[in-house]
């Protein structure tokens, strides 16, 4: 490993650090399902180390519980993790082409909400240690997290719990604001999507949908649109990239 | 339920989970060029992020705390401090509100 690459890998780490809070407050919570499931600390770790998605696992732990069908478990998982067919669609323009089989492998593995959204902020092409250096903590941290949860059976102090819980939006926050400030274009998007969100939280009838499905539905039709009337200036993005690598 | 099944959850879970997310990788080998692709995929990921913060932020605890997070996040963001240090000034916020 060169310097470079270890320097990127501690930065991984450290932006990681953040991640891994969340996670552990959110997984912990989770532990408490995976228990009623019949998981035991153990188990729960390394369902939780091999998975690391928290719609996907809780919807899994409910179905174990009912004791489902394999395919029931498949088809669930599918649904509810549907996004990341984008998020690592998008993630294959932030790699070199020349990028083996392997490592695209493990960058995809890596893709939760969290550590794909510092992994596109990531500037120029994607050194992929960056990626790992973030996911080896958190997802430590998420699978802690559901071991204690499993193991304590009840939750932290509630006002613990939702200090930690609000970590996550303040990363989400620190990552769309750096990108938004320099892009009017975003900005204008990113708030047309927060009003559109507010509003499909509250109109009968659309509220009731659950929310991993109405972030994928609104995500597409507001990305779409805004490429379609505010395309953006990806051109100087792109000379951007290549600039950095060359 | 037997040990057993477990196993098979649990690999069933990850293993689908981890194909969802590594297929994309694996399938698309071209640079894409067409400029409102680009576009699309330059909106998703802050879209996403955006609309899964807002207005969920909200129901952490009451909407005023969760707004006024929003508020002092976005603002300590926009001038530019990092990542780690807004997400613990945003815990301090509502771990704060919470001893009002």
């Amino acid at each position: 490993m060169t310097d470079q690459d270890r320097k990127v890998l501690l930065k991984g780490f450290r932006d990681g650090i953040p991640i891994a809070m969340c996670y552990f407050a959110v997984s912990f919570s989770m532990g408490i399902v995976a228990r009623k499931a019949g998981l035991v600390p153990a188990t729960g770790f390394l369902s939780s180390l091999l998975t690391r998605a928290s719609a996907g696992e809780f919807g899994a732990y409910t179905l174990f519980a009912d004791k489902a069908s394999y395919l029931a478990v498949v088809i669930m998982c599918v649904v509810v993790n549907l996004r990341y067919l984008l998020m690592s669609a998008t993630i294959t323009q932030k790699l070199p082409l020349e990028t083996g089989v392997f490592t695209k492998i493990l960058v995809g593995c890596c893709m939760t909400d969290e550590v794909y959204g510092i992994t596109i902020a990531y500037p120029g092409y994607l050194n992929p240690k960056y990626t790992y250096g973030a996911m080896t903590v958190a997802g430590i941290m998420w699978a802690a997290g559901t071991a204690s949860g499993i193991a304590a059976g009840n939750s932290l102090p509630d006002n613990v719990v939702s200090a930690l819980g609000v970590a996550l939006y303040g990363m989400f926050i620190s990552i769309v604001v750096q990108a938004a400030r320099k892009h009017w274009k975003l900005t204008v998007a990113v708030i047309v999507a927060c009003l559109l969100s507010w509003a499909c939280s509250v109109c009968p009838g659309i509220r009731d949908i659950d929310s991993g499905t109405r972030t994928m539905v609104l995500t597409v039709a507001v990305s779409l649109t805004f490429a379609w009337i505010l395309p953006a200036s990806v051109e100087t993005d792109d000379s951007k990239v290549t600039g950095e690598h060359d | 339920m037997t040990e057993k099944n477990i196993f098979i959850y649990i690999a069933v879970t990850a293993l689908t989970t981890n194909l969802v997310r590594v297929l994309p990788l694996l399938v698309l080998k071209k640079r894409i060029t067409n400029r409102f692709v680009r576009s699309f995929f330059h909106y998703i990921p802050y879209i996403t992020l955006s609309v899964m913060t807002f207005p969920a932020i909200m129901e952490t605890t009451s909407p005023a705390v969760g707004l006024a997070t929003l508020a002092i996040g976005v603002a300590c963001a926009w001038k530019g401090m990092g990542m780690l240090a807004v997400s613990l000034i945003c815990c301090v916020c509502v771990f704060l509100s919470q001893l009002l």
